[in-house]
């Protein structure tokens, strides 16, 4: 832990390895809470500067697994700009400042005997860690996860490790897009295996489920991204509108969600 | 152990660190001592309730970044009823920055902010006034110096005037803020800016402009307030991309008294406590028994006036 800031960390990199042609999986080593984050926690990486560029500001990154007997943090990033770029470039034995937990996140009510997973692209990512959490909390969880190719669908392993059911969806295959997978949801809903809707990364699929939470009268959350700079609630570079009781509220994605209720958010 | 003690127009600050309106909260206290900060600056607070500009907000430059954050508030009440108990725990003084569309507004919320607990009021010149067409306060001398009269007839707290640096006329702002009455000047506001992504063609900001901070902008607001020290007798707080303890010697030797942190807080959470911390180390290596023995201490062999003539800012 760092005695000025006890959020803020140097963290040991143990691997960063490239899991497809976008995206790396990277595992640090850190004292302190950082590794007991919860899903849909985030923190805010203090990237490296790659070659010619010069990354200013963190940048938000979900918790994709915490192990605090470990003492381990992973992230499960794409790469995509800048930050990211200098991310990719770490290996075994640097170091990397992050910052964290930050943020609300998912939270798994016990009374639930089975959720609904809907994930997209880097939103597997964040999703995650639920696989781990819902199975200590004895929740059933099926995964519907998607992507633009079947080699770019991450995190299939892990909720398969952790005993989830997994259907894969892609654009290649013809499979994403949200007339099917409405059919798929209705299918699960029907069987029985839906108690929530959690989901990430996809405002299209996230229509689907306020649609079909609201005919069923199902609740659900909904993990969303924005843009940050402080990463705290101080800045208010963050905000997004969302919809309480038809009125519209402005609401900071870093300290009042990410994770929100899915009916208020706004695609 | 250097004295880092300092006085800002009334204010005694236990150190010269403290953080920028806009780039804190009482958030903060989750991951700092906030005890250890020379004061408490809020966020620029007005009487009507805004929302806010529209999205994206913030865009990354190199070394700094682009905000339209605009003033989102919840105006007085709840700033009165809510935030401000949450420092009345804290040792640090809180000053209050408040910003309004008239002078008259700006008077009128000095007025009713004038309460126990509050040390200072820090008034946003820097945002538009209606009555000059949108053009902000601090741009003339002259509408700075109406403004800053009617405050301080409203107010018997100490009075700061936050500039801002996007005037050609920076030295004759100070000067009209001071012979009207404020106590101390924060040096400066964000940096009128923009961007453009080019694989859009699109502003990367909603707002299309916005303000440039970090330390893109270091050595402007640095020139602005060794112009504002030569220019005025009261204490000048530096503001402007200030990151580590030796940015902030710098502006104490440029004149300032004191410093506000504001985006290098984002990057790194605890850049106002190493700053306080560096700070004193630098006062201990020179033997320097006070931090106040920097203020203002740059040694200048004049330059000739027309030796700068060709890169004077015009107005
Ligand atoms: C709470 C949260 C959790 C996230 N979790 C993950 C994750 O687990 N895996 C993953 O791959 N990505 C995740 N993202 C997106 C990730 O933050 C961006 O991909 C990353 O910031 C891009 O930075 P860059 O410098 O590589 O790209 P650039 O495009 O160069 O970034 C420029 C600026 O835009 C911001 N930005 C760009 N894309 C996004 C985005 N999608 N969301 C927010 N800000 C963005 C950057 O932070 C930076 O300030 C998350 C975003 C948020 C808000
Ligand atoms: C996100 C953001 C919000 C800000 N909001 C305010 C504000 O409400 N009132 C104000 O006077 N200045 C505001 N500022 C300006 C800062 O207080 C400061 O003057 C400026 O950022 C320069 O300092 P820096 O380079 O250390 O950030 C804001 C700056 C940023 C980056
Ligand atoms: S990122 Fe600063 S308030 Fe959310």
């Amino acid at each position: 832990m760092n005695a000025i800031c006890t959020a803020e960390r140097l963290a040991d990199v143990v691997r960063n390895d490239w899991l497809n042609a976008e995206y790396k999986h990277l595992v640090v080593r850190c004292s302190g809470p950082a590794s007991s984050a919860h899903p849909g926690q985030f923190f805010q990486l203090l990237c490296p500067q790659p070659p010619g560029e010069e990354p200013y500001l963190r940048r938000p990154m979900s918790v994709y697994d915490a192990d605090p007997a470990a003492g381990t943090v992973s992230f499960l990033y794409k790469v995509a700009g800048a930050g990211t770029r200098g991310l990719a470039g770490l290996g075994t034995g640097d170091r990397l400042d992050i910052f964290g937990p930050l943020g609300v996140g998912f939270t798994l009510d016990p009374a639930w005997k089975s959720i609904v997973v809907v994930g997209r692209g880097a939103g597997l990512a964040t999703l995650a860690p639920l696989a781990r959490a819902a199975q200590a909390a004895g929740i059933k969880v099926t995964a519907v996860l998607s992507a633009r190719r079947p080699e770019l669908l991450v995190s299939v392993d892990v909720f398969r490790g952790f005993g989830a059911e997994v259907l894969t969806v892609t654009d290649s295959e013809g499979t994403s897009g949200p007339a099917h997978v409405e059919r798929l949801l209705r299918g699960l809903i029907a069987a029985g295996g839906c108690d929530a809707f959690l989901t990430c990364g996809s405002s299209r699929l996230m229509r689907v489920q306020q649609r079909l939470a609201r005919e069923f009268d199902l609740p659900g959350q909904v993990a969303m991204e924005q843009q940050m700079a402080c990463g705290l609630g101080m800045c208010f570079c963050c905000v997004l509108d969302f919809n309480r009781n038809g009125e519209i509220v402005h609401k900071r994605v870093c300290c009042d969600g990410p994770v929100f209720d899915l009916m208020e958010a706004l695609p | 152990m250097t004295d880092l003690s300092v006085e800002i127009g009334g204010v005694r600050l236990a150190n010269p660190v403290m953080p920028a309106s806009g780039t804190f909260s009482e958030e903060m206290e989750k991951v700092i001592d906030l005890n250890r900060l020379g004061a408490f600056v809020t966020k620029t607070i007005t009487r009507e309730i805004r929302a806010g500009n529209p999205l994206p907000r913030v865009a990354e430059t190199r070394s700094g970044m682009l905000n339209s954050i605009g003033i989102p508030s919840k105006g007085v009440a709840s700033f009165i009823k809510e935030t401000m108990s949450r420092y009345a725990d804290y040792r640090p003084p809180l000053v209050v920055s408040i910003s309004a569309p008239t002078a008259e507004g700006f008077a009128s919320l000095a007025e009713q902010l004038t309460l126990p607990g509050v040390a200072a009021i820090e008034a946003n010149i820097s945002c538009p006034n209606l009555e000059e067409d949108g053009k902000a306060f601090a741009m003339t001398a002259s509408s700075t110096a109406n403004v800053v009269q009617k405050l301080r007839a409203a107010t018997r707290l100490p009075l700061w005037v936050k500039l801002t640096p996007n005037t050609g006329d920076v030295a004759g702002v100070a000067r009209a803020a001071e012979s009207m009455g404020a106590d101390a000047l924060v040096v400066a506001n964000t940096i009128l800016a923009m961007s453009i992504d080019i694989h859009t063609f699109r502003p990367r900001l909603g707002n299309v402009m916005g303000g440039l901070s970090g330390p893109a902008i270091k050595p402007i607001v640095l020139r602005q307030v060794y112009q504002c020290a030569q220019a005025v007798g009261i204490p000048i707080v530096g503001c402007g991309g200030i990151a580590t303890a030796e940015d902030a010697v710098e502006y104490l030797l440029a004149g300032a008294s004191a410093v506000q942190v504001g985006t290098a807080t984002f990057v790194q959470p605890g850049a106002m406590l190493r700053i306080i911390d560096g700070i004193d180390r630098f006062c201990e290596s020179r033997s320097l028994p006070s931090v106040r023995g920097l203020i203002g201490a740059v040694l200048n062999e004049e330059a000739d006036v027309p030796d700068l003539a060709w890169v004077e800012p015009v107005s």
